[in-house]
């Protein structure tokens, strides 16, 4: 099916299960212990052993030696896989730091090893037998001193990450007011709960993986390139994610290795990578220094509009766009957006929840802010004032649907903005001094194909089968209120099965793209099975009516039940008319924090954010995706921070004690309302997803109450004690 | 983790005897950080005598009108006791300003004084470190210390005593009471419990080889009000870059030691006669020796604020 205009009345536009509060249809099997997680399948397949991973001790150069004797004659062991015994294996086209093989070293805790032994404590002893020389080689690790050389980075669908749109340099000298900063963001982990686990097993040359994975079909085909064998030979079963916020896009090491120790130890071999292994072996989200110039004239309309990001990563990898939002938020005759790459010997920086935007809005929101107050302008005022017509970073581009003056608006009623003081430093509350702030947010809506299968039984049953996944997100359930609405049948009738790739070729969970391309995919599925039924029941499929398990034709009526067996498979493609249009989510992101006048610690207490995306399909669920997402980003704005080693080049913080992330006591309170609109560009469900716009704009927010509350202004993040309390007000 | 032995001891001293006459033994309790430890391999002990169940698990009281607490005693059970949330409050809100209410269930009394440091660096064992293989270097010196130690530090070892109870127990002036192999006990005032790090950051304690801590006695209350303030970057569930322990009484004389900026928790009679001056003047004395390193000099500035916070609240 082609979605190649925009959609006009749809078969879900007198919804009656989609756009209802819906508890996930997975949860019983969660809070009973029952959901299948990669490493507890202890059903799927007898003989486990279990694999640990051994990591690089350097993060740059070559293995010179291993001892692996002391490892194999050690109690239980099967089988030990090394580095130095092992070609490198394949790359696959999402990655690129090596894997796995070989003795050159690219970054510190890479693979080197794997022991499989008939216990877990077995395997991690024997690992710890292991021993390993280097010859250790200088390695870039500091993006600072790297910044000067880089090259702009390549795009996505242009050679250059580049965006000139008038004359940036000579607008921006010739406006009567300009700001002129530089902000910086430090690495990132996705720090998700679950760590990366597979079991494999070999059956001739078939390989399965019951694994945790985002993205079902990429990591089919990687594993096919890094592995040298067919595809058609690969399956890959990950019903239940544990968290992957991007982490999790790919084939890691875990599934490598489990590959690879099934086929020496001759049985299924299951891995979880250790947790102190899930800073350094695994992706995150590179460092920026962003600069932001704008200029205004005196009324603060925007005459000139620049952000230039520069991030670090291994050859090959790409850079963290932090100026992504910056091409649509605000209008401007002249603008200029870079991004800039340099190498790092760190480890591979890659996609985490709403890559370049997350951070990006972390510079440009504070700038606004910080430009604001020199006009001495509201920042909702000033914001509303800059409101554009058409994509400002092209022009060619109308927005599909973009309600951010209503976001801003109604948040601003809600949160009580009114009462925010604009001089910084004048609100006191015993020993806490309290300060407002607010974001725009921005996340692009990208869609992409989708296909799924849905069956009717003779019992009236439904089910729906595809290979997208749920990472926590809810697609079990919008997929389910999906199928029901398309069909016409109540959401218990309704049975989903995800993750499989021997289902349907989903878009997979990723940059916000999952919930409104997957649930395209299904609806174009159910188009396909009413038509059936509709032929078989001698009825036009177009005015046909599928309502409470029956369909409804002019006088004749049937019980859909009658119609079963059928099976039906559909995907969503798109048409290029997508291309005119900037799709994208807004909102506006209210905080209010404390600071302790003494300590200088920062205590969030209250946020809000008022989200734009489209037909929202399950408001308990999006709400859940746009609360977990806030508290991320006040995590990014606070705390989050993979701190490097630039003498060894490596993320010293590399356990959960080290790398701190929100604790409840740090979340007190979090709003969420949804204007629920609806987009008729993006599909015909006129939905777009959430899941990332919630961590833009929150952390700006939050950084911009920081100021409100004290004064001082912080612009490089985390925004930790230290950096403020040499600025407050003495109180010795 | 590396294989190893486990009895468990039926009396103090034979507990004692078990470790002291085995190379490679130690004790285990709550576990709550051994565990970690050993599976890491930073620990490898080879023989461990669980102590968790000697019968040294109440709250007494003593001739002198204080508390003995027996040294296996929960972090919970203690916090919670009447008499200390009575007469040492300041224990009761360091202990509840730890861990989680998990750990605090399984930690106890004499476990936590011999909880190990948290510098990264101890924990990672590709990196050298003198505490974990003496001799081998300090990678932390010159590298990420913002959480490390500032004062009573050497140029072998730049690590804190990271806990939280034993800040409350120096300024209560509490006595930690052991048992050796040979069956003599000893007294060591909470001050002298924990080395400074010296040219040996291995040794972190006054215990001897198989000395097992049974209990920490307290005298009698000290009155006044009693203050712990624990500084972090998020508002649980970290450990502190800077925690201040004070009893402050109605003149304004009192008692105060610092935490997480320095081997042991920091407290000298010079600071404590400064307290009627003001938070900068006992800043001066108890930080005259300091050596901070670039990314944890704001400890220092934050110990004097922090403390500040509470005499301004013992003022209002």
């Amino acid at each position: 099916m082609k979605f190649d205009a925009p959609a006009g009345k749809t078969i879900v536009d007198d919804p009656t299960v989609i756009g209802k509060s819906t508890r996930r249809i997975d949860g019983p099997r969660k809070t009973t212990g029952t959901a299948p997680y990669a490493y507890e399948r202890h059903d799927v397949v007898s003989g486990q052993a279990y694999g640990y991973i051994v990591g690089s001790a350097i993060a740059r150069g070559r293995i010179t030696a291993m001892n692996l004797d002391a490892a194999r004659k050690a109690p239980g062991v099967i089988a030990v896989i090394a580095a130095t015994e092992t070609e490198p294996v394949g790359t696959s086209p999402f990655n690129t730091a090596p894997l796995f093989g070989g003795r050159d070293i690219a970054h510190y805790h890479q693979a080197i090893a794997c022991v499989v032994a008939e216990t877990f404590e077995q395997a991690r002893a024997a690992a710890a037998l292991i021993r390993t020389t280097y010859d250790r080689d200088a390695g870039d690790y500091d993006l600072a001193k790297v910044k000067d050389g880089a090259k702009i980075a390549p795009g996505w669908s242009v050679p250059e990450d580049i965006q000139r749109n008038g004359n940036f340099a000579e607008a921006y000298a010739a406006a009567p007011v300009q700001l002129d900063q530089t902000y910086t963001t430090p690495d990132e982990a996705h720090a998700m709960m679950e760590p990366f686990a597979t079991i494999a097993a070999w059956e001739g040359d078939k390989l399965t993986l019951w694994t945790s994975n985002q993205m079902i079909n990429w990591s089919k085909r990687a594993l096919a390139s890094i592995l040298k064998m067919p595809a058609e030979n690969i399956r890959l079963d990950s019903p239940f994610i544990g968290g992957g916020f991007g982490g999790k896009l790919f084939i890691r090491a875990d599934a490598v290795l489990a590959a690879l120790g099934a086929k020496a130890a001759g049985r299924p071999v299951k891995i979880a990578m250790q947790r102190p292994l899930m800073f350094n072996n695994a992706t995150h989200r590179p460092a920026t220094i962003q600069r932001v110039r704008i200029g205004t004239d005196a009324d603060g309309r925007i005459l000139a509009m620049g952000h230039e990001c520069w991030s670090g990563n291994l050859p090959g990898g790409s850079a963290e766009n932090g100026a992504a939002q910056t091409r649509a938020l605000y209008s401007g005759p002249d603008n200029l957006t870079v991004s800039y790459i340099s190498r790092l010997d760190l480890p591979e920086g890659n996609a985490m929840r709403a890559p370049g935007e997350a951070v990006g809005h972390l510079a440009l929101e504070v700038a606004m802010d910080e430009l604001a107050e020199k006009l001495g302008l509201d920042p909702i005022e000033f914001r509303l004032r800059n409101e554009p017509e058409r994509m400002p970073g092209d022009p060619s581009k109308r927005f599909s649907g973009r309600h951010l003056v209503e976001c801003l608006r109604e948040g601003a009623d809600r949160f009580g903005w009114s009462a925010r003081q604009s001089r910084p430093a004048s609100v006191r509350d015993g020993r806490w001094l309290v300060g407002m702030g607010v974001a725009a947010g921005y996340r692009g809506a990208p869609i992409t194909k989708s296909a799924a299968r849905v069956s009717l039984d003779n019992a009236g049953r439904v089910r729906v089968e595809t290979d997208m996944t749920d990472i926590g997100t809810g697609s079990y359930t919008i997929i389910a209120q999906t199928a029901a609405e398309c069909i016409g049948v109540p959401l218990d009738q309704v049975r989903v099965d995800l993750g499989d790739s021997r289902s349907p070729v989903s878009s997979g969970s990723g940059g916000q793209w999952g919930a409104a391309s997957s649930t395209a995919g299904v609806y174009a599925a159910c188009v396909e099975l009413r038509r059936m039924v509709a032929e078989k029941f001698g009825m036009n499929a177009d005015t046909a009516r599928f309502e409470g398990g029956r369909v409804v034709d002019g006088k004749t009526r049937r019980r859909l039940a009658e119609a079963g067996p059928l099976s039906a498979e559909g995907q969503m493609d798109y048409g290029d008319f997508q291309n005119d249009y900037d799709m994208g989510t807004y909102a506006g992101h209210f905080a209010e924090v404390g600071v302790d006048a003494y300590t200088g610690e920062v205590r969030i207490r209250r946020m809000l954010a008022v989200c734009d995306a489209g037909r929202i399909l399950n408001p308990l669920s999006a709400r859940s995706q746009v609360i977990g997402a806030m508290v991320m980003s006040a995590g990014s704005a606070l705390m989050e921070d993979l701190v490097v080693d630039k003498r060894f080049g490596f993320f010293v913080n590399h356990d959960l004690a080290g790398y701190e992330v929100p604790v409840h006591a740090d979340i007190p309170h979090q709003e969420v309302v949804f204007l629920d609109t609806l987009d008729d560009v993006i599909s015909p469900l006129k939905a777009k997803g959430v899941g990332e716009l919630g961590i833009c704009g929150p952390g700006a927010a939050i950084a911009n109450a920081v100021y409100n509350a004290t004064g001082v202004r912080v612009r490089d993040y985390p925004i930790t004690l230290d950096k403020l309390i040499d600025k407050l007000p003495d109180v010795a | 983790m590396r294989s190893f032995t486990y009895e468990r001891a039926a009396t103090p001293q034979q507990a004692a005897r078990a470790v002291g006459g085995k190379p490679g033994a130690k004790f285990i309790a709550g576990g709550t950080n051994l565990l970690d430890l050993m599976k890491l391999e930073i620990e490898t002990p080879t023989h461990l005598v669980d102590v968790q169940d000697l019968p040294l698990g109440s709250i007494e009281e003593t001739g002198e009108g204080g508390l003995r607490i027996g040294a296996f005693v929960s972090n919970t059970a203690l916090s919670a006791h009447p008499r200390i949330r009575r007469d040492y409050a300041v224990l009761t809100r360091a202990i509840q300003a730890g861990a989680s209410g998990q750990l605090r269930n399984k930690a106890t009394t004499g476990g936590n004084l011999l909880q190990r440091t948290r510098c990264p660096y101890f924990y990672d064992t590709n990196m050298p470190c003198n505490k974990r293989s003496p001799g081998s270097g300090c990678a932390a010196i010159g590298g990420f210390s913002r959480q490390l130690g500032v004062v009573g530090v050497s140029d072998k070892c730049i690590a804190t005593y990271p806990g939280d109870m034993a800040n409350a127990l120096a300024v209560l002036d509490a006595v930690v009471e052991t048992v050796q192999p040979d069956g003599a006990t000893r007294s060591i005032p909470i001050g002298a419990f924990h080395r400074l790090w010296g040219d040996t950051p291995e040794r972190e304690t006054a215990l001897e080889k198989g000395e097992l801590i049974t209990g920490v006695v307290l005298p009698a209350p000290p009155g006044g009000r009693h203050f712990y303030s624990k500084v972090r970057d998020r508002a649980s569930y970290a450990f502190a870059l800077v925690s201040v322990a004070a009893v402050i009484q109605p003149d304004g004389s009192g008692r105060v030691a610092f935490g997480g900026v320095a081997p042991r928790p920091w407290r000298s009679k010079q600071a404590d006669d400064a307290l009627p001056l003001g938070a900068k003047a006992v800043i001066q004395q108890a930080f005259a020796d300091a050596s901070p390193r670039d990314d944890n000099r704001f400890k220092i500035a934050l110990a004097e604020r922090t403390l500040a916070g509470i005499l301004a609240e013992v003022g209002s």
